[in-house]
């Protein structure tokens, strides 16, 4: 059934775009200045720290997972504890592919892990995300669980416990080699596709349905009330996360060169959400800084005393949960308007 | 005749371990359903515990009761510590920041204990009276498992007839039901819920003491046995005692059964039930209606 609008005057619609808080809604997907900072940040570094290209690389894996992460918990708001369900996903399609001398060719690989977490994002999405709280918890977790116990008894193709050990990765384009020594190859490859992934997902965040997941998060009951078709939505965005995290996975067992069960591991699920909680959810840059802080805290606490890593961690943890709820970004910003924002409203 | 003693002994072998489930499970399952706080470090408190008894009997060479005792106190005392400071103040909160919270504890909990008695497992030392085998009339079996189970069905009706039969029973079965109505007779919900996680604590204390001896115990246990834990709470249903024990045995016994006959992924059998069940029913076998 069609309503009937009343045509808007064009001269009110320019008044209206006038508001200062249409303005702020119509630029609020521009770029910004200082979003180009990690990208250049991140070129630089392959120039002045050649030698440590292999934790960067890892690092970028990292930050990939987080953001996929971020769509569903941070802007969709489904409450996780089984997201390396898609990482493992992926990174086993790369490895058995691989490792049975099927397809190795490293761009298509990644689609098909993409192919592949999201095949199962989707069907666990449409039987889980029906649930919420305490069962989606723990549904989730399960279905992690059950992943990894299925990739433990298929021994004979996944090597079970063991893993599928140094993986035989073509060239990429057929020009450049993934040499386990020097990471040049695997750390510009990493961060051309963490890019790509990066500007899909900030235009996805912004658009309509970005928004709308934004509303259901929000306001569950108001986003039926108006019609919204929620667990569609919730469903295609889980699908989508998940579809990323394979990519993750799909990167991360292509520039180890290995996949094991930790890729299906409960300590990488909570590790993840960690990260993206302490870098702050639900603003795309929090799983860059989540994940920087993580693993530079990590890279050389855990060298010193690995105990004393896990003790840190634990304090830090408690403490985010208590007094920085939106994580180290939301802190800044709170830091940024208490000494630059007094100064602007005077 | 030897299916029927081999059916026994792996019902008995089962259930007692689903009795050591249940005992570090029911406090969860009570304070979750009271409350509504994902409490991930329950399992860390029954480590803890089960630390204090390892550690009284080995070190300072206490009865197996008073190390039962002191773990039970220890850990009740410490939980209501961390209750007031930490948890208190996330009553309100998302369940991210309890799950946030929660495994920082687990973090700092393992890293204490490593820290302070160091990474290897804890040996347990069974009482003598406890070792060896005991005569049931129809079959021979460990004295140790027919003890647990002796021990789970003295706790479960007491739980129960504390539930049913006494004041702060009354109280708690109320609040679980409906938290404001509750509080707007007067109901004292903040002190309920501290006893009540002071108790759920200890138990889980008990639980790690008595599990020890098969479960071992080294700084890992939180976070190994914490699936166990969970899934035994959801499946039983959030504040519901019998619901947890029925949950536990049936997950002991399944694990015992799996662990025999499919040694290699048996498991995934458990991860399939719990799914199916609770898409079937979320709220858990004996949970009432979310609503």
């Amino acid at each position: 059934m069609s309503v009937e609008i009343a045509p808007v005057q064009p001269i009110a619609t320019v008044q209206r775009l006038d508001q200062p808080a249409a303005r702020i809604l119509m630029r609020r997907h521009h770029p910004r200045w200082w979003e180009a900072l990690p990208w250049l940040a991140a070129v630089a570094f392959y120039f002045v720290f050649p030698d440590y290209l292999g934790f960067a690389t890892a690092l970028l894996v990292t930050i990939l997972f987080a953001l996929s992460l971020d769509l569903a918990l941070g802007y969709a708001g489904i409450i996780t504890l089984g997201h390396a369900a898609f990482f493992g996903a992926g990174a086993y399609t790369v490895g058995l592919l691989a490792f049975h001398g099927i397809w190795t060719e490293p761009i298509t690989s990644l689609a098909l892990a993409a192919l592949a977490a999201a095949v199962i994002g989707f069907a666990s999405g449409v039987v889980l995300l029906r649930t919420k709280g305490l069962t989606l918890l723990m549904l989730t977790l399960c279905t992690m669980a059950l992943l990894q116990e299925a990739a433990n008894m298929a021994h004979d193709y996944t090597g079970g416990f063991d893993g599928l050990p140094s993986l035989d990765i073509a060239p990429l384009f057929g020009l450049f080699e993934f040499n386990p020594l020097y990471a040049d190859t695997q750390y510009l490859y990493t961060l051309a596709i963490l890019l790509v992934c990066f500007i899909f997902i900030r235009t996805l965040v912004y658009s309509p349905f970005g928004q709308s997941l934004t509303g259901i998060r929000e306001n569950l009951l108001r986003m039926h009330a108006v019609g919204a078709p929620v667990r569609r939505r919730l469903i295609i965005c889980y699908t989508i996360s998940a579809a990323i995290a394979g990519i993750a996975g799909g990167l991360w067992a292509q520039t180890n060169a290995y996949v094991n069960l930790s890729a299906l591991d409960l300590d990488r699920a909570a590790t993840v959400l960690i990260i993206l909680i302490l870098g702050g959810y639900g603003r795309l840059y929090g799983a860059f800084v989540g994940a920087a802080a993580y693993l530079a805290l990590e890279h050389f606490l855990a060298r010193i005393y690995p105990t004393a890593w896990q003790l840190g961690l634990g304090l830090l943890l408690v403490i985010v949960a208590l007094y920085a709820r939106k994580g180290l970004l939301g802190l800044g910003e709170v830091l940024w308007q208490r000494y630059f924002g007094r100064r602007a409203a005077t | 005749m030897i299916a029927g003693i081999d059916v026994a002994s792996i019902l008995l072998g089962g259930v007692a371990a689903g009795t050591v489930l249940f005992i570090v499970s029911v406090g969860l399952s009570v304070t979750m359903g009271l409350m509504g706080f994902v409490n991930l470090a329950h399992g860390a408190f029954a480590m803890f515990g089960g630390y204090i008894v390892v550690l009284a009997m080995n070190r300072a060479h206490f009865s197996f009761t008073v190390a039962l005792a002191l773990g039970f106190a220890a850990t009740a005392a410490l939980s209501v510590v961390l209750e007031q400071f930490l948890y208190r103040r996330l009553y309100r909160a998302g369940e991210l920041d309890q799950v946030l919270l929660t495994i920082g504890l687990i973090f700092i909990f393992m890293a204490a204990l490593t820290i302070a008695v160091g990474p290897q497992s804890q040996a347990m030392q069974l009482p003598p009276e406890l070792g060896g085998q005991i005569n049931l009339g129809f079959i021979q079996y460990r004295t140790y498992s027919v003890f647990l189970i002796a021990i789970g069905v003295v706790i479960v009706a007491g739980i129960w007839l504390a539930f049913e039969r006494t004041r702060i029973g009354a109280q708690i079965r109320a609040t679980v039901d409906n938290r404001r109505m509750a509080e707007s007779l007067g109901i004292n919900v903040d002190r309920l819920f501290t006893i009540t996680f002071a108790f759920g604590s200890g138990m889980a204390a008990l639980g790690g003491g008595l599990g020890a001896e098969f479960l071992g115990l080294d700084p890992q246990y939180a976070l190994k046995y914490l699936v166990y834990f969970l899934i035994a709470v959801s499946v039983g249903g959030l504040g519901s005692v019998v619901g947890v024990y029925y949950a536990s045995l049936l997950l002991g016994v399944l694990d015992f059964v799996l662990k025999l006959y499919l040694p290699k992924g048996g498991t995934i059998f458990i991860y399939v039930l719990t799914i199916l069940l609770l898409l079937w029913r979320p709220q858990g076998l004996f949970g009432r209606k979310a609503t």
